[in-house]
């Protein structure tokens, strides 16, 4: 271990302080981060909400800023990081929400300019892997995901069900998927997830198996930094995994080093895997950041947020070797208290 | 019939496969059996040794041994 003296300092923003029962990433990236050998880290937390826990966490955050959610355009949050650079010169920018990425990716040259660091896949990757491409990108790579079906009407809903049979699943074009067994489920379902995320509706194959994600670090060359494999061991109605195990599976490594050098990912991801019975590896959905479950990583020996953090400020790195198999994370709840001052200066001021 | 290479036991019969993340416990006549299979134990001697410890029938603790056998196939933890 190096001695804090030697160690880098830097200033590093960081989104998705929402630590909450279906949790953003942000406050397992900074604790990751904190637990680097090489890098000092002040961390200024930007929010989109008052109540996101990890503004009040003043042992993970040192200062939050709330930004403009991202409808506001690239402009607005363009002109708000560069307000906060001025306070508190950042030298690296970790966004770690899918809705607001489209957004960081736009701006990443300006901020390079800046000297804020970032380090994201291309918006040809971001949107690539985007739910509603994913069939044609799995085609495209040679990987294997399920059959899916894009629809704008309820009316093309028999149709979908006469080529998947039941159950199916119908999924929001952002977030939330519903099983469904009939014909008539699936109706409700595409009109609940109409009316939440808007059209068109994705309509998937159903396949069953085990769920395992993957959390993996891509150089943008084509080369895997860090790939780590979790079974989820307790999954919440929302399907999180509230608890999980490293695991040690070639066929999941392999996958992972393959959708890195075909793709050429910059930064960091999660696959999300349905391994079948007969040992089929499918990708239900890519991530295109860093998954809530991120310090598990750390944990295990592959720290993925600081290396992330590397490869923005342009240091040489080596492609991490060994994790530690059998490493478990069990999340839990707890209740910060905080004073009503604090809340109004989030709320009032946008700062923390 | 031998356990895969990677799978862990522990003297207290808990057994992990570190391939899917299963955990498992057996008893202690279990867990005489897997440190048996490990050190590639024919079956033969595995029911010659129970046989000598437990007072039951031979032809008793073959269908128990098949049973636990197949229990242990059916998890993924033997070789193929």
């Amino acid at each position: 271990m190096k001695t804090s003296e030697k160690k880098q300092k830097i200033v590093i923003a960081v989104t998705a302080l929402n630590a909450i029962d279906s949790p953003g990433p942000g406050v397992a990236v900074i604790r990751a981060l904190k637990e680097s050998a090489d890098f000092e880290v002040r961390i200024i937390g930007l929010s989109y909400e008052s109540l996101e826990p990890g503004i009040y966490m003043h042992d993970i955050v040192d200062k939050t800023y709330q930004i403009p959610y991202p409808s506001a355009g690239t402009d607005a949050l363009f002109a708000r990081i560069l307000y906060i650079n001025n306070i508190e010169h950042l030298n690296v920018v970790i966004p770690n929400f899918d809705a607001e990425l489209f957004n960081f990716i736009k701006i990443s040259d300006e901020l390079q300019k800046l000297g804020i660091h970032s380090f994201m896949p291309t918006q040809d990757e971001f949107e690539g892997r985007d739910k509603i491409n994913l069939f044609k990108f799995g085609k495209k790579h040679d990987l294997l995901v399920p059959s899916d079906k894009i629809i704008f009407h309820a009316g093309e809903l028999a149709k979908a069900a006469e080529k998947f049979g039941f159950p199916l699943v119908v999924k929001g074009k952002f977030y939330d998927a519903v099983i469904c067994n009939t014909i008539e489920q699936a109706e409700k379902a595409f009109f609940k997830l109409q009316a939440k995320w808007g059209l068109p509706i994705i309509i998937q194959e159903f396949i069953t198996g085990t769920e395992v994600n993957i959390a993996a670090l891509g150089d943008g060359c084509g080369n895997a930094i860090s790939i780590i494999p979790m079974r989820k061991l307790y999954i919440t109605d929302k399907g999180k995994a509230w608890a999980g195990i490293t695991i040690d599976d070639q066929i999941l490594i392999d996958l992972a080093m393959k959708f890195i050098k075909v793709t050429k990912w910059r930064g960091g991801c999660e696959l999300e895997i349905m391994m079948t019975s007969d040992g089929k590896p499918y990708i239900m959905e890519v991530n295109p950041r860093f998954p809530a479950w991120i310090y598990l990583t750390a944990a295990a020996g592959q720290n993925q947020p600081a290396a992330l953090v590397k490869l923005a400020l342009g240091q040489k790195i080596t492609p991490f070797k060994k994790y530690d198999i059998g490493k478990i994370f069990i999340r839990y709840s707890w209740d910060l208290i905080t004073d009503i001052s604090e809340f109004h200066k989030i709320a009032g001021s946008g700062e923390l | 019939m031998r356990l895969k290479k990677n799978i862990a036991t522990s003297e207290a019969g808990l057994i992990f496969n570190p391939g899917t993340g299963d955990s498992f416990s057996v008893n202690n006549t279990g867990a005489e059996i897997l440190v048996m299979l490990k050190d590639n134990k024919k079956h033969e001697e595995i029911i010659e040794y129970l046989s000598s410890k437990f007072d039951v029938e031979k032809i008793q603790l073959e269908k128990d041994m098949d049973d636990f056998i197949y229990l242990l196939s059916d998890y993924n933890l033997l070789e193929k």
